[in-house]
């Protein structure tokens, strides 16, 4: 028998070794064909690149940038860029995914039909189709300048982009930030606040809405104006950045909606009689009791639709919306030449993202999971 | 009258002052939005035209006439008009031998060997060319429709066998393996398709021998069949997480050594369970194949997006796109039907 046991620790040790060993032997020979590649074209791999002068404009841009600055930057600059339209896409999607399950679940068999046909169609599309329509069918038929569509009187729709007021001001910029600051810390140590008889998803973004309404009134708005052929004052939203966002928000709404939908219709019935024949209304049935158990099968399906947003804004390459792959891949290879180093960045920076979500989901769910059972 | 109301139909539609308002809301928004979609897709539209001027001095609808004309370009691409029959021919083999291993009563598995062997063998030396007195037809050719079919078959036929290593690989016992099943699941599936399509099209030339040239759909194919088989292994794992202890405890006590038991009893109901996971993964690639669109292959995307650069056509974006739309909306339709079918059938021994 021992001898039979130690037979299959060789046998597996054996195995372990002889992958291990094809493995290094294949990124051996990749490596090597990689040098031998580089010597012959006179390069090596140097990281030095990113800190000289870029030279590139970038159109479309929430931090600081000219040409002199140095490529690393580009990829703050175009990092932001991809973290800013996947926090819009995340808004959008999140509330035309609420909407649509609720429509779905309504008990309204027209407004249920038209959610389900909506979905049906949007998810059996390609996204780079949606995106490219947007883009090409919509955003470049819109009228020139001088035809602008107008929104009270205050937001102009053309061809070159969505023009809207700004706001600004210290007063504006410091109760934003207080808001968001208080929220983010209530929603952490909600618990231990002691605040366990009203749940969190009904106070919390009440007053997000209610400060960023504060803020409003009391910011400086520079609305945009025609002058002679353009806009001044305001903030342009370039048509790549409307068209991503419309684009990827409307296709990962509806896979959204199905997993709203599925984790509602999962808690619904027993535990919603339950809630009732306690005497609970229908809508502390909803937050109290279907809602907190929903969110517990809703977090990870949820999270990976997110990460699934921001990996799905590399397809801002198509229609040249600045983010990382675009700049970076594009742009910044072109000029510098520099693919190895490049491509190791940008995939470097979506590996890191995506594996630190994946860990902090982890973590979240195997709390959740605790206080459940 | 009081019969009438009670309808669970009206009741549901206009049962609370709630449910009258949604009723009411939804139909005005029908009411402006389909007539003006109808008139532009059906009414205005024009189907015969010889250029976008005519199209438009015949009617403001859609001007699917475009379409028309285009039709084969979409279908396949810039593949030579005289040997368009081998694709055909390739496609109905596919059809055939497909519509064989899902509604075949007996030998089955015959039927999805052919399937994974032969077609591939036998499409690739039909669309390439260059034996048997086929003219050769180089990959730069290929396109349309086509080309999308071609990248999610192979990609799917690769993924699945490689997707069932990574995943036994995932739960093996032994360390060093589980450790690099999980390093290639991980990195494939933590970076976006569009970014390794480029570092597959960049950077492939320089991880080969010095001289030795890819052409650009394999590399696209290679890419695409690593990142599936990621999401094909995960989905796997779950269907081998699915299948009950006593199973392998049953195949052990009946004497089966370790592979026997995986190979034979765990694997084969495995793959039953995940079937619905395949087929979206199936769904998901097949649009996905339009990302190569972005990469400088002419798949169906790419050639409506360049067809709209023709003076004769200029601009007509909306009539390419919608159609567009509309062809991956059936293909997607008939891979979730073939795919309901397939559940069915090989759910057959396990209903109770």
């Amino acid at each position: 028998m021992n001898t039979r046991l130690k037979a299959h620790a060789v046998k597996g040790w054996l195995w372990q070794g002889g992958v291990a060993l094809a493995v290094a032997a294949l990124f051996y020979w990749l490596s090597h064909n990689l040098s031998t590649n580089l010597a012959a074209r006179g390069m090596e791999i140097d990281f030095g690149f990113l800190a000289q002068r870029a030279g590139f404009d970038i159109p479309f841009r929430l931090v600081a940038w000219d040409g002199s600055y140095p490529y690393g930057w580009a990829l703050y600059v175009s990092g932001v860029n991809t973290l800013f339209a996947s926090a819009l896409i995340i808004v959008l999607a999140s509330l035309l995914g609420l909407a649509l399950a609720l429509m779905r679940l309504s008990g309204n068999p027209l407004a249920a039909g038209t959610s389900r046909t909506i979905v049906e169609v949007v998810r059996n599309t390609p996204q780079l189709t949606q995106i490219v329509f947007f883009y090409i069918a919509v955003l470049q038929v819109l009228p020139p300048m001088r035809q602008s569509i107008t929104w009270f009187g205050s937001m102009f729709l053309n061809v070159r982009g969505l023009y809207v007021p700004a706001p600004s001001g210290t007063a504006y910029d410091a109760i934003l930030a207080a808001t968001c600051a208080v929220v983010v810390l209530a929603a952490v140590f909600w618990r231990r606040l002691g605040w366990h008889e009203v749940p969190r998803l009904v106070v919390l973004p009440p007053v997000l809405v209610l400060g960023a309404i504060i803020a409003g009134v009391t910011a400086n708005w520079d609305y945009p104006s025609l002058k002679g052929f353009n806009f001044t004052g305001g903030t342009r939203v370039p048509p790549e950045l409307l068209a991503l966002v419309l684009g990827i928000g409307v296709y990962t709404s509806v896979f959204i909606a199905e997993i709203i939908r599925a984790a509602i219709q999962g808690i619904h019935r027993g535990q919603g009689e339950a809630a009732r024949s306690l005497g609970l209304s229908s809508s502390q049935a909803m937050f109290l009791v279907i809602l907190p158990q929903a969110l517990r099968i809703l977090i990870p399906p949820l999270t990976s639709q997110y990460l699934n947003i921001i990996k799905s804004t590399t397809l801002g390459a198509a229609i040249a919306y600045p983010e990382v792959l675009q700049i970076f891949a594009r742009t910044v290879l072109n000029q510098s030449g520099r693919a190895v180093e490049v491509m190791t960045l940008v995939l470097g920076v979506f590996l890191a993202v995506n594996l630190l979500a994946s860990a902090a989901m982890n973590v979240w769910n195997r709390r959740l999971a605790l206080q459940g059972r | 009258m009081r019969a009438l109301t009670r309808h669970p139909l009206l009741r549901a539609l206009f049962g609370t002052p709630g449910n009258a308002a949604i009723t009411l809301l939804m139909l005005a928004g029908f009411a402006w939005a389909l007539p003006p979609l109808f008139r532009w897709m059906l009414g205005d539209a024009v189907w015969e035209a010889p250029n976008r001027a005519a199209c438009q001095a015949a009617g403001s609808g859609a001007c699917w006439a475009f379409i028309r004309a285009r039709f084969a370009l979409f279908f396949y691409g810039v593949y030579p008009a005289p040997e368009r029959w081998r694709v055909e021919l390739g496609l109905l083999l596919l059809v055939v031998i497909g519509a064989g291993a899902l509604f075949a009563r007996r030998g089955r598995g015959w039927w999805l060997l052919v399937l994974l062997t032969v077609v591939p063998a036998a499409g690739a030396i039909l669309l390439a060319g260059g034996l048997f007195g086929l003219a050769p037809v180089p990959t730069a050719q290929w396109g349309g429709l086509m080309l999308n079919v071609v990248i999610s078959f192979v990609a799917l036929g690769g993924a699945i066998p490689l997707g069932i290593a990574l995943a036994f690989g995932r739960r093996s016992r032994y360390p060093v393996i589980r450790l690099l099943s999980v390093a290639m699941i991980e990195f494939w599936r933590g970076v976006p398709l569009l970014a390794v399509l480029f570092m597959g099209l960049i950077l492939m030339p320089l991880f080969l021998p010095n001289g030795v040239t890819v052409d650009n759909l394999v590399r696209a194919l290679v890419v695409m069949t690593l990142f599936t088989s990621a999401y094909m292994a995960e989905t796997i794992r779950g269907g081998l997480q699915g299948v009950p202890n006593g199973q392998a405890e049953a195949a052990e006590a009946l004497g089966m050594h370790h592979g026997q038991v995986q190979l034979l009893v765990i694997l084969p109901q495995a793959l039953r369970l995940s079937i619905p996971g395949i087929i979206n993964i199936a769904v998901d690639l097949f649009k996905d194949t339009t990302l190569v669109s972005i990469v400088g292959l002419f798949d169906l995307m790419g050639v409506v997006t360049q067809s709209m650069k023709d003076p004769a056509w200029l601009g007509l974006a909306a009539e390419g796109y919608t159609f567009a739309a509309i062809v991956f909306f059936f293909a997607c339709l008939v891979i979730s039907l073939g795919g309901s079918l397939l559940e069915r059938r090989f759910g057959e021994g396990s209903r109770r």
